[in-house]
């Protein structure tokens, strides 16, 4: 039972972006990637979600066992891959909560709808405890929302879907410091022994509220080094030319 | 055993002949238009009004006026007749045949009443305002045709002063084949009166028919007006519906169209800005599929300053549909400090969908805000994308794409319960789609 990332190869038309890339996150487990700008992390987490841009030329993605690869964006969502987007896409005219809605209604067998009650009582819990305004349920899907609010709505949508695996593009980029709290308590709250994390992030700050068990650094389309926590903090001091040749000497 | 059956004949050759009770400058028209349809040609496709349409579409040669269905398809209709719960009026016609008719819910002094008793009733105020605007956007031809053959529908007047809730709902059904109906509706709102009626257009089953309707709105000073009209005529059907605003000092009227039904639909909207501080809202949604084409004409006429219209029509386009649009704002002399705006925009669904829009405007005063554009762009495939990865699927992802791209249509109708059966209308429509 875990999220496998096995020699993960994957292209743009005319370049290769991900190249033989490895990781298993258990479930329990908190996992942060780091890495340069263009490395590739924004790709990793959109090719697993399945986006058409991408094609993959080897590798396997197993997800508790199941080959997801074959599967629609959506099917692969429903099996419980959640990705926080690095930047949210905007839907006009289609309201926080109906989209919401949707997305668990998705999740039931045919025919059968959620409790409006139940399903209410749970959004305005979790929106509390993201201290988002009540007024978000009804506004378009990320219309007219500020980057944070926008972070802050991908991880509500993490809170009401309750996924298996969940992948964090850079949601602490675009944060205050107090939103960034809030949405690491929000995470926190999330954490549990059945649930494995995916952080993507360039700062350690995240990590001081979101304590990773594992630290990747991913270059190249490839995860060239893990180590614990302290792998971040040595990251932020020493940048990533230090991992070139850590890598570089021990290859 | 055998039945004479001739085959009825066709509108182009049937000259009607007006009841003896009606009054005479009714049955003078009449004629009179008669001769103006036989005289007028089909107009034909270098007519500026039919660029990118089909006026053959509307050739009355292929029906023949209805007449009264069998009582068990008058029946049907009425029991299909699912509306709103709380009306104050609701008529049904079948064939141009009033079957049911519930008007005991309207406030007294309210006129609500088939047209042929209301010419009977009330002459002189529907001789005032029955047809009174020319058919200028390309279907005189086929306003005349109406004209000649009217009988059914419902005029409205409600008194200076008084505020009727609930709306006035009205189905018009075709039950025969190739069958023509010719459904009429006349508002007239007196001063600070207020009203909404909603028109149904519809066929029993998938027959080919023609729905040639016509409806005019005056509102008198500070009167509001606001109209629906939902068309789910059966898919091999064919819809025309011409309609005409004049709008009085200070009055608002809103009309909204629902396009869902016909293989083709034609919709002529003329806005007559008379009075200053009069307001026009025109609002439409369609949602064309398989080869459905989408016609729509409309004018918006400034005659009076500080006058406001606002045009958003919406198109989601499916399979090998067409929409075409154009619309003219026309801002007269004298008519400052105007605001206008037009807006069409399409959603494409299909690669082989096809919208075409022609925005225009003709300024003659100053001080005046005016706009118009359109749009037609694909479904966005990001966007798809963010709601697939949330686990919902491409149907229904789309189909909530659309649901959004119609919202803020959907949002100017601010009487609750009829935005309600509209969405559900729409909704019908989104399901049957693939
Ligand atoms: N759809 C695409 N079309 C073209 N180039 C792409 C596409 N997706 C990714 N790339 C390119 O692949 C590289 C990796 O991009 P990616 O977004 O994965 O980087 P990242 O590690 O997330 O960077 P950042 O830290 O800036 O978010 C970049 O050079 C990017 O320009
Ligand atoms: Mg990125």
């Amino acid at each position: 039972m875990s999220l496998v990332i096995e020699n993960l190869t994957a292209q743009i038309p005319d370049r290769q972006i991900l190249n033989g890339l490895n990781l298993t996150i258990n479930p329990g487990e908190v996992h942060a990637i780091m890495g340069p700008n263009g490395s590739g992390k924004s790709t990793l987490s959109k090719v697993l979600s399945g986006h058409s841009d991408y094609e993959v030329t080897a590798g396997t993605v197993t997800l508790d066992g199941q080959n997801i690869l074959d599967l629609e964006v959506d099917a692969r969502a429903r099996t419980g891959l959640f990705l926080a987007f690095q930047y949210p896409h905007e839907i006009p005219g289609v309201s926080n909560a109906n989209f919401l809605r949707a997305a668990l209604k998705a999740r039931l067998p045919e025919g059968e709808d959620i409790d409006a009650v139940a399903f209410y009582k749970q959004l305005y819990t979790r929106m509390d405890q993201l201290e988002m305004d009540r007024s978000f349920t009804g506004r378009s899907v990320n219309e007219g929302f500020s980057g944070g609010e926008k972070k802050r709505n991908e991880i509500l949508q993490l809170m009401m879907l309750e996924p298996k695996y969940a992948i964090l593009d850079e949601t602490d980029s675009g944060l205050d410091i107090d939103a960034l709290k809030v949405v690491a308590r929000g995470v926190n709250a999330m954490r549990s022994e059945s649930r494995g994390f995916l952080l993507i992030t360039h700062y350690q700050r995240l990590l001081d509220y979101i304590q990773p068990d594992i630290v990747h650094v991913l270059m190249d389309g490839q995860i060239v080094l893990t180590g614990g926590k302290d792998l971040a903090l040595k990251l932020e001091e020493k940048g990533y030319d230090w991992v070139k040749d850590e890598v570089l000497a021990t290859a | 055993m055998p039945d004479t059956l001739t085959a009825p004949a066709s509108l182009a050759t049937t000259a009607p002949t007006p009841s003896a009770d009606l009054p005479q400058w009714f049955a003078e028209r009449a004629t009179t238009a008669w001769t103006t349809f036989d005289s007028l040609p089909i107009p034909g496709i270098k007519d500026e009004h039919w660029r990118y349409s089909n006026a053959k579409r509307l050739d009355p040669a292929a029906f023949h006026r209805a007449t009264p269905a069998p009582e068990s398809a008058e029946a049907e209709a009425v029991a299909s007749s699912i509306g709103l719960s709380d009306t104050a009026a609701r008529l049904i016609f079948v064939n141009d045949q009033l079957v049911q008719s519930d008007t005991h819910a309207l406030p007294e002094g309210v006129i609500c009443e088939t047209l042929t008793d209301a010419l009977i009733k009330h002459p002189e105020v529907v001789q005032q305002h029955f047809m009174q605007r020319e058919a200028a956007l390309g279907s005189a031809k086929f306003a005349a045709l109406h004209l000649a053959h009217v009988q059914a529908g419902i005029v409205v007047i409600v008194p200076k002063n008084v505020v009727v809730e609930n709306p006035i709902e009205v189905f018009h059904w075709v039950a025969t084949e190739n069958a023509a109906i010719f459904p009429h509706t006349l508002i007239v709102a007196g001063d600070n009166a207020s009203v909404t009626v909603v028109d149904h257009y519809r066929t029993l089953g998938e027959i080919p028919a023609f729905s040639c309707a016509v409806a005019d709105f005056v509102a008198q000073p500070g009167g509001r007006i606001t109209y629906a009209h939902c068309q789910e005529l059966g898919n091999a059907a064919t819809a025309l519906h011409l309609s005409s605003t004049s709008a009085h000092r200070d009055s608002q009227i809103k009309s909204f169209q629902v396009q869902l039904g016909a293989a083709f639909s034609r919709s002529e909207s003329i806005s007559d800005l008379l009075g200053q501080g009069s307001r026009s809202d025109m609002i439409s949604i369609s949602l064309p599929t398989a080869s459905q084409v989408v016609d729509q004409r409309t004018l918006q006429h400034h005659a009076a300053p500080h006058t406001g219209s606002d045009l958003l029509y919406k198109n989601a386009l499916y399979d090998t549909s067409r929409t075409i649009f154009a619309g003219l704002i026309t801002v007269d002399e004298g008519a400052h400090f105007t605001d206008a705006y037009q807006t069409c925009r399409n959603l494409i669904n299909s690669e082989e969908a096809e919208a075409n829009s022609m925005p225009g405007l003709e300024i003659n005063a100053d001080q005046v805000k005016c706009s118009h554009g359109s749009t037609s762009s694909p479904v966005s495939d990001e966007e798809l994308f963010y709601l697939k990865a949330r686990g919902i699927n491409d149907h229904d992802s789309r189909k909530l794409i659309v649901q959004g791209f119609l919202e803020d249509t959907l949002s100017r109708l601010d009487h609750e319960p009829l935005r309600h059966l509209i969405e559900q209308r729409i909704e019908s429509k989104l399901a049957s789609i693939a």
